[in-house]
């Protein structure tokens, strides 16, 4: 094991998608419990350099890895199959109609101050989410069609974003 | 001074070896000292048994320097050279600091922070902060009868990064070696959690004299992990001293108050807001300086009424918390309340009612930070024993950022990241044969840079001439445990780097800390006795052994010539500890130090290989 080591040689887990959350938590703190620079902190520069960037790299990977959106990049890049979002915005018709009502339904909830809606949309986007982490998992561990996986980690990527602009506009209304 | 202590991760270097470690509650206004003596955090009290320090610094013309409650006593008396709530100046510059024209001090406005004028002349918000902590450190030493290893020092989780590093900076001028700067609350969730062996989310309000703080931790066996933090650094009893003067002036139609006058009113809104903790009413009733009499009382409804703005104001932060926790109010299993502006009833009825369950009041809210940080301390100088073994997860309270085209901020660390942690971004040149970047570093929520705090700025030149958009430039992020952040910027295009490395800073130059340095060891005349001497050679000789305990350990780490190197000091050292020079033998040490700094990183490195490679396999 080493600096380069990838995430899931690191966290000691089977390279795939599928992952039990509470297992990835408990080995975050293991793994800090041993390199944190607090369990080093009257030993001198050097020491705290060396923990700190050990530290830094296993919060780095804990956050790809707890992030079923940022896991599934991961994997595809991992495979040779980078998601590149910049020059893949080829969506189906299908799935870019879905986005412009749910954009609209938030501009509307957020002009009107309608918090109820702004939670109705949540539930859509959460439905949304769960429903194409299912799909990753079977595109990632079952057929093992990374580029069917990227093209899914991409839509993925757009519900991401009207995510945090719906928790902004969360945000707006409550202050 | 290197690794080269070190036993094996997680075992304590030198279990006989008690060192004198402390934590410091640096407050808006009062600070503490406390240490963990045979295994019980106390807090260290002044030669007539106070426990709190207030922090009040009154400076007189003679050079004298007086701190605490003599201080206190004078605010009225001196107004202008009595400075009291320095904290809120930390890192601030004059634009930043609410209700200036009712404080009786004359600011001058420096870039990045404001100084104060004086009898003594101009004072940085660092200064004064440091002849507080100063006195801390006296009396630490005093009561423990040595001079200390290491201090943790308690921040407002919601300090920004010229915040926090003002109070580093305070530390250094004191002559405290900080081991660690730990957010208060997180200080209150430690000295409160281990008191009562805790699992479960946790809730910590923290409502100072001029810091707001909310924590949202989960305590599992041996971990505090912070999920999220929010607060206002500029909120706390400290304006609601403020709203009993305003109404106090209004109530007695009297003018604009003097100076003496001033001070005298808030002293008193002061007291009448802590006899509301206690009572129903309050009577003022005082003579000002002119002739005019105030009489009036105050009623704790009235009181309530009139300060209910201030409450909900902290609310807000307190929902941004739990949202950004991914929690509701029903999932926190407990509220633990700190600071002394949480005494007030009507502070403790809107936390009740917002979490539904009432608080948790059961350690003193003024030094439960102080015994927090103090238990820190204690662990963090190497003092632990195994069933003290405890870890620490922190995070960033504000996201950091980079300036973009048209004035936005481009987040590179989303806040509420947990710490240390590490982020890069690529960015190109927009013009062609551009050969210089500016980089300007934010921090903040806010999209306009304008909206955000700026922490620094500084250019990457170098940049070879080519056709805009070719040049890549990657800017990293690295933010440490103490939640401090420096930057690089390196153009990788080509085969040729450019690098700069900046820590942020709020405009106190390091030769004016190296300068408030000196006047520090002015003041306290260094001990070059015997004492000294002999304490050289025992650190000369321990770390000798150390030395070659670790090259017999781990020996192959090194190729012939480092080794040699190594080992030529390590003579040279002897030879010093011999004779009976003590600057020679601190010398010989520093340049120990030196020579294995990079054999220290390698023993380290395979230290923790280790550790983790044997964690993969407990775990198959």
């Amino acid at each position: 094991m080493n600096l380069q080591s990838n995430d899931f040689e690191l966290f000691g887990l089977a390279q795939q998608f599928a992952q039990d959350r509470s297992v990835l938590d408990a080995r975050w703190k293991e793994l800090q419990r041993e390199a944190h620079p607090d369990k080093f902190a009257a030993q001198g520069a050097a020491a705290q350099r060396v923990a700190m960037q050990w530290s830094v790299r296993i919060n780095e990977a804990y956050q790809r890895l707890k992030d079923p959106l940022k896991r599934a990049a991961y994997l595809c890049e991992l495979n040779g199959v980078p998601v590149n979002a910049e020059n893949n915005t080829a969506m189906p018709a299908e799935f870019l109609m879905q986005q412009m009502e749910w954009r609209e339904a938030l501009d509307e909830a957020r002009d009107a101050r309608d918090v109820d809606a702004l939670d109705a949309l949540a539930r859509n986007l959460r439905q949304a989410r769960r429903d194409a982490e299912t799909l990753l998992a079977r595109q990632l561990d079952v057929d093992h069609d990374k580029a069917a996986a990227a093209a899914t980690v991409r839509r993925m990527m757009f519900i991401a974003k009207l995510g945090e602009d719906l928790a902004e506009a969360h945000e707006t209304l409550e202050n | 001074m290197a690794l080269l202590q070190i036993a094996e991760p997680g075992e304590s270097t030198a279990p006989h070896q008690h060192r004198l470690a402390v934590g410091i509650d640096l407050g808006t206004t009062n600070s503490l000292v406390a240490t963990v003596r045979n295994s019980v955090p106390v807090v260290l009290t002044d030669d007539k048994g106070r426990a709190l320090l207030p922090s009040v610094v009154r400076y007189f013309a003679d050079g004298r320097t007086v701190v605490g409650h003599a201080a206190q006593a004078a605010q009225a008396q001196d107004p202008r050279n009595t400075i009291a709530s320095v904290k809120r100046f930390m890192g601030r510059g004059l634009a930043d600091v609410a209700h200036v024209e009712s404080m009786p001090y004359v600011f001058e406005d420096a870039p990045g922070m404001v100084r104060l004028r004086t009898a003594q002349g101009a004072k940085s918000p660092v200064e004064v902060s440091a002849d507080i902590l100063r006195t801390l450190r006296e009396r630490a030493e005093a009561s423990l009868g040595g001079p200390l290893t290491g201090a943790v020092i308690t921040v407002p989780a919601y300090f920004d990064d010229a915040q926090r590093q003002a109070t580093k900076d305070a530390a250094r001028v004191a002559g405290l070696e900080v081991l660690r700067l730990l957010n208060e609350p997180t200080a209150a969730a430690i000295a409160y959690g281990l008191d009562n062996a805790s699992e479960g989310i946790y809730a910590v309000y923290d409502l100072g004299g001029g810091t707001f703080d909310i924590s949202i931790l989960k305590l599992s066996r041996g971990v505090f992990e912070v999920l999220a933090t929010s607060g206002d650094a500029a909120l706390g009893g400290d304006d609601f001293d403020h709203r009993v003067y305003c109404w106090l002036i209004e109530a007695s139609r009297i003018g604009p108050p003097g100076l003496e006058d001033m001070r005298t009113l808030y002293m008193e809104a002061r007291r009448a807001k802590e006899v509301l903790s206690a009572q129903d009413a309050v009577h003022i009733g005082l003579k000002l300086s002119g002739g005019e009499e105030i009489d009036v009382t105050l009623t704790r409804d009235a009181f309530a009424d009139m300060t209910k703005k201030l409450v909900d104001k902290t609310l807000a932060p307190t929902r941004k918390a739990l949202r950004d926790a991914g929690l509701s109010p029903e999932e926190v299993k407990g509220v633990v309340m700190v600071g002394g502006a949480t005494r007030m009833p009507h502070v403790q009825r809107a936390v009740g009612e917002f979490f539904g369950q009432e608080p948790l009041t059961n350690l003193d809210p003024d030094k439960v930070v102080a015994i927090g940080a103090a238990i820190q301390a204690n662990v963090l100088a190497g003092n632990r024993s195994a069933d003290e073994d405890w870890l620490l997860l922190d995070v960033i309270p504000l996201s950091l950022g980079l300036e973009t085209m048209g004035g936005l901020v481009e987040k590179i660390i989303p806040r509420n990241s947990t710490i240390p942690t590490a982020r890069a971004q690529e960015f190109t040149t927009f013009k062609d044969g551009q050969t210089a970047m500016a980089i300007h570093v934010v921090q903040g929520e806010r999209e306009r840079v304008s909206d955000c705090r700026s922490l620094a700025r500084f250019e990457l030149r170098g940049i070879p001439p080519m056709v805009a958009g070719a040049a890549r430039i990657r800017v990293s992020f690295q933010v440490d445990a103490d939640g401090l952040l420096s930057v690089s910027a390196r153009e990788m295009g080509t085969g040729i780097e450019a690098r700069i490395e900046v820590k942020p800073s709020y405009g106190l130059g390091d030769d004016e800390v190296t300068r408030m340095l000196r006047e520090g060891f002015e003041h306290a005349q260094e001990d070059m006795s015997a004492r000294a001497l002999a304490e050289q050679r025992v650190e000369a000789q321990r770390l000798g052994e150390a030395t070659r305990a670790a090259l017999a350990a781990d020996g192959d780490l090194l190729d012939p010539a480092e080794r040699a190197a190594i080992d030529a000091v390590l003579v040279d050292l002897a030879k010093a500890a011999a004779a009976e020079d003590t600057p020679a033998i601190k010398k010989a040490i520093d340049a120990l130090g030196r020579s294995t700094d990079e054999f220290a990183a390698r023993r380290m490195n395979r230290s923790i290989q280790r550790a983790l490679a044997g964690r993969s396999v407990e775990s198959l």
